[in-house]
């Protein structure tokens, strides 16, 4: 088994956002980056479970500059057999999904897995880009993934339940929660991590969107707090101020 | 040239955030001077696939065929790449839902067509064409322009409501044949949820409730709110981690983001991270016993106070309110 698993790199979940350059861009002043939670907890840790009971190869491959190096030490010391850094600055998913492509459409890959989405920019758009560029068939959002018989077999949330999907391999796969359950890297991988190759290549991220500009939400003004002992008071202002019930 | 939606349907009439695309679409049709063309996927009477109309469409082209049963991205694409052509469309139209997430971005590829997923507001076309959406799971948002000849956009259900015309649609099936577009995936349904529970992506209102509330145990209380209000159910991360909830009501940076009308938060602290994929919310009521709580700071309405007294009392006010009207 031949996979590989697309990283991004995502402002931690407490970062404060703001943006700089007019607000055309976002201010990575201070801000610790991180694995996307979605790549390294279900996409990374379904793949190593995989090669642990079928045996196989799992690299790890990242689209962006040399400071991609920490969370790609982080994929390697969970456990990642090695990494592809694709040397390009991409703007768009676009971009990274035809980087990607280049790169592994000659390599044989059994399976390709992504996060269900970046915490940035939650576009859920990698994977499915990546499939097409591929050709490969492509189901988002599996949050169960399984072998059996040369094919995967996924499960995925549907109206009132869910969908039992069965892929062919090689395919693309987008992983969302319950898939695997996250890992914590132990003192063994962190070491093994800095001797595990990284490979640079060189890419184009074509982009086909622009961001113009960022803004950030309205302050809300503050709340208007109700009396535990009346709460038809707020029945009433959920009613007749707020309308919404 | 035209603007082309993407409709789901559900037990045979459109679902509820596939009319607010509809609309949405349509809206940009006539800013651009164009019709209007809904693709409709699934098993609908022509009477109820007309009702398209009421919401700005011109026409409805109906494809009912085992080949897209499920949602294959493949084959989906393919189908909708050709109805592009054959509609000479330059704007097509997604819910960001998982349909959406599994075929919007193929398209986009396919066509080398700018995608912006997600969009939360009409798009600017004072200057070029000016997509916005969230960004940083709902601490941000960003405008994006799309320059491509073919412009994609996925819809985020509950972000622009519907406005109702008197117009009619004229429905026509697919001119092609649909057998050549074969899934390459094949798939099997289980229903795991009640019948006549709301979909948490698409409601209007929520009730979500946290760690605050001890135990599975005590969800009682939480689904009878929910059930007089008619809304759907939601939780905190922890709490579907620890399996006192299914993974799908979770919601927040590392779950759904939602935008309902209105979510009522029992239990819940109001860590970034939850906040996050709910403070798109038009009203947030917060009910918690710690005047400290962060969440008060990101509410409308606040009961500082046990959710234990407070949420019964809670549903028979609203009860006397609903038998009242
Ligand atoms: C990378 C990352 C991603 C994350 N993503 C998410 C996410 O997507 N969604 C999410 O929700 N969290 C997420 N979290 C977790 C988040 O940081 C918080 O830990 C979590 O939201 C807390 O859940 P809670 O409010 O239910 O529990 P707690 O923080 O334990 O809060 C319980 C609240 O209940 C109140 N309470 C207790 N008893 C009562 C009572 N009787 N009546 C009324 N109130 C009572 C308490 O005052 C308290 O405010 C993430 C964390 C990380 C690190």
């Amino acid at each position: 088994m031949k996979i590989l698993v697309c990283i991004s790199q995502a402002p931690d979940t407490t970062s404060k956002i703001s943006f700089i350059d007019n607000d055309t861009r976002f201010n990575d002043d201070k801000v610790q980056f991180i694995v996307n939670p979605y790549d390294e907890w279900y996409a990374l840790v379904r793949a190593l479970e995989i090669k642990e009971s079928l045996g196989g190869h799992v690299s790890a491959i990242s689209v962006g500059g040399p400071a991609l190096e920490t969370v790609i030490r982080k994929v390697l010391a969970i456990g990642a057999d090695d990494a592809i850094r694709i040397d390009a600055e991409p703007s768009d998913s676009f971009g990274v999904a035809s980087a990607i492509a280049e790169y592994a459409k000659d390599k044989g890959y059994d399976l390709i897995l992504t996060g269900k989405e970046t915490i940035d920019y939650n576009g859920s758009e990698v994977g499915g880009m990546l499939a097409e560029l591929l050709g490969l068939p492509f189901v988002s959002l599996a949050s169960k993934l399984d072998l059996s018989e040369g094919k995967v077999v996924l499960e995925t949330a549907a109206e009132g339940g869910l969908e039992i999907v069965t892929a062919p391999l090689p395919c693309v796969i987008s992983a969302a929660k319950g898939m695997a359950e996250a890992r914590i890297p132990n003192m063994r991988g962190i070491m093994a991590a800095r001797t595990k190759p990284i490979e640079v290549a060189a890419g184009n991220a074509p982009a086909l969107v622009q961001i113009k500009k960022f803004s950030l939400p309205a302050p809300k003004s503050s709340v208007k707090l109700i009396d535990p002992e009346n709460v038809e008071q707020l029945v009433e202002l959920l009613h007749n101020e707020a309308k919404v019930i | 040239m035209s603007v082309l939606i993407v409709a789901e349907i559900a037990k045979g009439a459109f679902r509820k955030s596939s009319l607010e695309a509809i609309s949405y679409g349509s809206r940009i049709a006539s800013k651009l001077e164009m019709n209007a063309i809904v693709l409709a996927i699934g098993t609908a009477a022509d009477a109820q696939l007309a009702l398209a109309g009421n919401y700005g469409a011109a026409k409805v082209i109906k494809v009912d065929h085992p080949n897209f049963q499920h949602p294959d991205s493949g084959a989906y694409t393919a189908l909708i790449a050709d109805v592009v052509a054959s509609t000479q469309s330059s704007v097509v139209l997604f819910t960001h839902d998982n349909l959406g997430k599994a075929v919007a971005p193929r398209l986009s590829a396919r066509l080398r067509a700018g995608l912006v997923s997600g969009a939360t507001a009409l798009p600017d076309l004072s200057e070029g064409f000016v997509v916005q959406k969230n960004v940083y799971s709902g601490k941000a948002m960003a405008a994006i322009a799309i320059t491509t000849p073919v412009k994609i956009i996925s819809l985020m259900p509950n972000s622009v409501s519907p406005v109702l015309s008197q117009g009619t649609a004229e429905v026509e099936a697919f001119s092609g044949s649909a057998d050549g577009y074969k899934p390459q995936t094949s798939s099997r349904y289980e229903h795991t949820e009640r019948d006549g529970e709301i979909s948490l992506p698409e409601a209007e209102l929520v009730v979500s409730a946290g760690r605050g509330l001890k135990g599975p145990e005590n969800w009682g209380m939480i689904e009878e709110l929910a059930g007089v209000l008619g809304a759907a159910t939601a939780c905190s991360r922890p709490v579907s981690d620890i399996g006192w909830r299914p993974h799908h009501e979770h919601v927040g940076q590392t779950g759904l983001a939602i935008r309902p009308n209105l979510y009522i938060a029992i239990g819940i602290s109001g860590a970034i991270q939850h906040l996050a994929g709910v403070n798109g919310s038009k009203v947030i009521v917060v009910i918690n016993k710690d005047p400290e709580a962060p969440f008060f700071k990101a509410a409308d309405y606040g009961i500082v106070g046990d959710a234990f007294e407070i949420v019964p009392k809670l549903t028979a006010a609203i009860k006397k309110l609903k038998s009242a009207n």
